[in-house]
C-alpha cells in the first residue's frame, strides 16, 4: 500500500466520525470536509481551496478534508455512524406480500433467487387467529447472541445499532446461525456466479459474498451513508417499512415521516419474540385495519406459494 | 528382585504381539487405511466443492459431524473418568483394563476435534481462532478446554507407560529392531524402579488421576454449553452439562467393554481380562444407564408436560418422524444394560458386550436426536420450498467421513497395541504382589490367632514390600 492510499485510509476513518447527513459534497475527487476536531500533532497548517455546492470557493485545512468514497474497509466498518441508532418499523397492516422488498434486496446484494436476506413469512399464531404477512429482516438486536457466540469477532455490534459480518474474518463455524433465534443468517454453501462481483468487499455492502462464510441483512449502511434508505424501504410499493433514527426519534417510509415514539405508542408497536430478551431494533405494528386481505399475497408463482402450505389457513383454503 | 523377574516373565507373554505381525494384521490395517484415505478424499471434495455436498443447510447447520464430535469427545472423557477414578479409588481389579481405558481416552481425543473442523466453512482461517480469540464465545472456551485436556491426558498416559517402557528396555528376550529398543530407552527416561522413583511416579499419577477427572468434567460441560447457551428450545437447558457428562461416561464405558472383548479374543487374554472385569465395568455401565435414563426422562418430561409451543413442536417431531430412533436411543439403549446387568443369570461376557454395543449405538443416536430435530424446529417456521432445506439427511460424504473417523480410531488402537503391551505389565504385577502380601498378612493374622511365632516371617515380608 503506497502513501497516498494510507492517507486516504486515515481520512476515511476520520469521516466515520462524521454524521452521515452533514457535510458538503465537493469537486472532482468526491471529497467532503466536515467540522471535526483535528489531531494537533498532524496539523501542518496547509490549506486547500475547494468549491462548495453553492458555487463558492472555500479554503479548508488539509487535515479537515475527508474523502467521501463508497468503500468502507472491513476494519472501518466496525465503527458505527456516530450519533445514530437505526431502527426499523414494519407495518403489518399494509403488507400484502408483494415481495418487491425481497427482490430489491436480492438485486442489491447479488443474492441467488433462493437466498433472501429479507424473508416474508405467512404467520398465524393459532388456528383461530388471523393470518398475516410478516416481512423479516435481520433484527439487529441490541443484545445479539450471534455476536456473543462468535469465536473470532467476525460479527459485531456497532455504535449505531447495526450488526454486521466481516466475511474476511468469518471462519464459517455457523455457531451464530444456531445462536440466532430468528433464522436471520445464511451460509454460502457453494461457490456461485453470484459471489463473483467486481467490487472491493465491504461488510457494509455484504458484496461480494464469500463461499464458506455467513451472511445476512446488513441494514444497508452504504445507502445510509449516501443519505438514502435501505433497498427494502425504497422498494416497498405499500410503504410498509419505515426506517430511521431512534435518537432523532424519526422514521420514514419514503412517503411520510413520523416520530418513532409516537408511531409505536399510537399503533401499539411490538418486537417479535420480545421474551427472548435479545432486544431487536426492528418493531412491528400489529396487522389491524388491514389495507388488503391476506389472499392478495398469493399472487405469485406456485414455487413461492408452496412455501406456505403448512400454515393452517392455507391448508384449510386448499380443502375448501 | 522377585517382582522384577515376575514382570519380565509377564512381559515375555506379551512380546509376541509386539514382535510379530501376521497377514491378518496387515489385511486389517490395509482395510483401515483404505477407509481413512477414502475419507480424506471426501474431505478434499468437501473443501473443493463447498459444504453444499453435505446434507447441511441453513436450518440444520450442524449434522452428523457435530454428532461425531460429541460422541468421540464423550468416549474420550469417559476413558479419563473411568481410568482416573479406578486409579484414585484403588479399585483392585483395575490393572488389566487400565491401559485400554487410557488409550481410548487419548485416541478419541485426537479424533473428536477433527470433526468440528469438518463443520468449519473456511479451514484456511483456522489460525483466526488464536489470532482473534473472543473469550465470550463458548467455542473459545472449548479450544482452551480441549487443549488442556489433551495435554493432561497425554501426561497421564505417558506416566502409566514409563514403567513398561523401562521393562522393555531391560528385557533380554525382546526381539525387536535396535531402533525400537532405543526409542523405548529414550521414552523410559532412565527409570530404574528405585524406591524413590517408584514413590514419585505413584504420587504424580495420583495427582494426575484426580486432575484428569476434574478436567474431564469441566471439558465436557463446556461442550454441552455450546448447545445450552443458545436459545434453541431443544438445547437451552440447565441440565445439559451434567447430562452430557453422564452420557459421555455411559458411552465410554460401553466402548471400553467392547475393546476388552476384542483384545481378549485377539490376544487371548482370558487369564487377565476375566468375567470379573466385564461385570465390573458392566456395573458402571448399568449405573450410568440409570442416571442417563433419569436425565433423559426429566429433560423430555418437563418439555412435554409444560408444552410451550416450541417445545411441543420438538416433542411432536421426535415422536412422529424420529419415533423409532427415539425408542432405540432412549428406551432400548438404557433398558438393555439394566436388564442384562440387573439379572445375574443374564450376565455373561457376550451378553455384557452386546449390551455395550447397543448402548454405544443408542448414545450416538441420542446425540443425533439432540442436534438435528432441534435445528429442524426453529423459532421462525421454516417456509422454504426446497425439501433438503426443511429436513436434514446426511450425504455419503458425511457418512464416509464418519466411518473414516471410526477407522482412524481402530487404526490408532491397532498401532498402539503394537507399540506397548495392551495390559500394563508393571501395574498388574504390582497388584499381584500386593494381593499375595494381603494373603500373607491374612495368614499371619491367622497364625497369630493360633499362637504361632511368625515374627521372622513378618520382617522378611516387610522388606520385600518396601521395595
Amino acid at each position: 500500500m503506497d502513501e497516498s492510499q494510507n492517507d486516504k485510509k486515515n481520512n476515511r476513518r476520520k469521516f466515520l466520525r462524521v454524521s452521515f447527513l452533514t457535510g458538503l459534497s465537493v469537486v472532482a475527487a468526491k471529497t467532503v470536509f466536515a467540522d471535526i476536531p483535528v489531531d494537533p500533532e498532524n496539523e501542518t497548517g496547509e490549506m486547500i481551496t475547494l468549491l462548495s455546492p453553492d458555487g463558492k470557493l472555500v479554503k479548508v485545512a488539509k487535515e479537515k478534508i475527508n474523502y467521501m468514497e463508497k468503500y468502507i474497509s472491513p476494519e472501518a466498518s466496525r465503527q458505527g455512524i456516530p450519533h445514530r441508532k437505526f431502527v426499523m418499523v414494519i407495518d403489518l397492516a399494509k403488507c400484502k406480500n408483494a415481495r418487491v422488498c425481497v427482490e430489491k434486496c436480492q438485486k442489491a446484494h447479488h443474492l441467488p433467487p433462493q437466498q433472501e436476506f429479507m424473508k416474508i413469512y405467512l404467520m398465524q399464531e393459532s388456528e383461530e387467529s388471523a393470518p398475516y404477512w410478516m416481512p423479516k429482516p435481520c433484527f439487529h438486536c441490541d443484545k445479539p447472541l450471534c455476536v456473543s457466540v462468535c469465536p473470532v469477532g467476525a460479527t459485531y455490534k456497532r455504535t449505531d445499532g447495526i450488526v454486521l459480518i466481516d466475511n474476511e474474518r468469518c471462519i464459517g463455524c455457523k455457531f451464530c446461525m444456531t445462536g440466532c433465534p430468528y433464522s436471520a443468517r445464511q451460509f454460502n454453501w457453494a461457490d456461485s456466479p453470484y459471489l463473483h462481483v467486481d467490487q472491493p468487499y465491504s461488510p457494509e455492502t455484504s458484496v461480494p459474498g464469500k463461499e464458506g462464510t455467513v451472511s445476512k441483512c446488513d441494514f444497508c449502511p452504504d445507502m445510509i451513508r449516501d443519505g438514502k434508505m435501505p433497498h427494502c424501504v425504497t422498494g416497498c410499493p405499500m410503504g410498509v417499512i419505515y426506517f430511521g433514527d431512534q435518537l432523532e426519534d424519526i422514521v420514514t417510509n419514503g412517503d411520510e415521516t413520523i416520530r418513532f415514539s409516537e408511531l409505536i405508542a399510537s399503533r401499539s408497536g411490538y418486537r417479535h419474540l420480545e421474551d427472548l430478551g435479545t432486544k431487536p431494533s426492528v418493531y412491528y405494528l400489529p396487522p389491524v385495519n388491514r389495507q388488503f386481505p391476506v389472499d392478495r399475497g398469493f399472487d405469485h408463482p406456485d414455487e413461492i406459494n408452496q412455501r406456505y402450505k403448512d400454515v393452517p389457513y392455507v391448508k384449510k383454503m386448499h380443502k375448501d | 528382585m522377585e517382582i522384577t523377574k515376575r514382570k519380565q516373565e509377564m512381559l515375555k507373554e506379551f512380546l509376541p504381539h509386539l514382535e510379530k505381525t501376521s497377514f491378518v494384521w496387515y489385511a486389517w490395517v490395509t482395510f483401515l487405511l483404505a477407509a481413512i484415505f477414502f475419507a480424506i478424499y471426501c474431505l478434499i471434495l468437501q473443501i473443493l466443492k463447498g459444504h453444499i455436498i453435505t446434507g447441511m443447510r441453513d436450518n440444520v447447520v450442524w449434522g452428523v459431524y457435530i454428532v461425531n464430535f460429541i460422541f468421540f469427545m464423550g468416549i474420550s472423557y469417559a476413558g479419563a473418568l473411568v481410568s482416573g477414578s479406578m486409579h484414585l479409588f484403588k479399585t483392585t481389579w483395575r490393572g488389566p483394563i487400565l491401559r485400554i481405558a487410557e488409550l481410548t481416552t487419548i485416541i478419541a481425543l485426537f479424533i473428536g476435534p477433527l470433526y468440528i473442523l469438518l463443520c468449519i466453512g473456511r479451514l484456511d482461517r483456522l489460525p483466526f481462532l488464536f489470532m482473534y480469540p473472543r473469550i465470550q464465545s463458548p467455542i473459545t472456551w472449548d479450544v482452551i478446554a480441549i487443549t488442556t485436556d489433551l495435554f493432561g491426558c497425554l501426561i497421564y498416559l505417558y506416566l502409566s507407560f514409563i514403567r513398561d517402557f523401562a521393562l522393555m528396555r531391560d528385557s533380554k528376550d525382546i526381539k525387536l529392531p535396535k531402533w525400537r529398543i532405543n526409542i523405548y530407552k529414550a521414552l523410559a527416561l532412565g527409570y530404574q524402579d528405585t524406591p524413590t522413583q517408584r514413590k514419585r511416579i505413584k504420587n504424580v499419577t495420583n495427582i494426575m488421576s484426580a486432575m484428569i477427572i476434574a478436567i474431564a468434567i469441566i471439558v465436557y460441560s463446556v461442550l454441552a454449553w455450546i448447545f445450552s447457551v443458545t436459545l434453541q428450545p431443544g438445547w437451552h437447558s440447565t441440565i445439559f452439562g451434567p447430562y452430557f457428562v453422564i452420557a459421555a461416561v455411559f458411552s465410554g464405558a460401553g466402548v471400553i467393554i467392547i475393546l476388552m472383548r476384542v483384545f481378549r479374543s485377539i490376544y487371548h487374554l482370558e487369564k487377565y481380562i476375566t468375567k470379573q472385569h466385564f461385570v465390573g465395568v458392566g456395573m458402571i455401565l448399568m449405573i450410568l444407564s440409570m442416571f442417563f435414563a433419569y436425565f433423559t426422562f426429566s429433560e423430555y418430561l418437563t418439555k412435554w408436560y409444560g408444552s410451550k409451543k416450541l417445545d411441543d413442536n420438538l416433542i411432536q417431531i421426535l415422536f412422529t418422524q424420529y419415533f423409532w430412533q427415539f425408542v432405540f436411543s432412549n428406551y432400548v439403549g438404557t433398558l438393555l444394560p439394566i436388564v442384562i446387568m440387573g439379572i445375574p443369570k443374564f450376565r455373561t461376557i457376550n451378553t455384557i458386550t452386546f449390551a455395550a454395543i447397543v448402548a454405544v449405538l443408542a448414545l450416538w443416536m441420542n446425540r443425533y436426536l439432540i442436534v438435528v430435530p432441534t435445528l429442524e424446529t426453529p423459532y421462525m417456521p421454516i417456509q422454504d420450498t426446497r425439501p433438503e432445506w426443511i429436513l436434514y439427511s446426511a450425504t455419503w460424504i458425511e457418512w464416509s467421513l464418519t466411518f473414516g473417523g471410526i477407522a482412524m480410531f481402530c487404526f490408532l488402537f491397532t498401532l498402539a497395541a503394537k507399540i506397548v503391551p495392551i495390559i500394563p505389565v508393571s501395574e498388574v504385577a504390582d497388584a499381584e504382589l500386593e494381593m499375595s502380601h494381603a494373603l500373607a498378612h491374612d495368614q499371619e493374622n491367622l497364625n497369630a490367632l493360633l499362637g504361632k511365632s511368625t515374627k521372622k516371617h513378618v520382617i522378611l515380608k516387610k522388606e520385600d514390600h518396601d521395595l
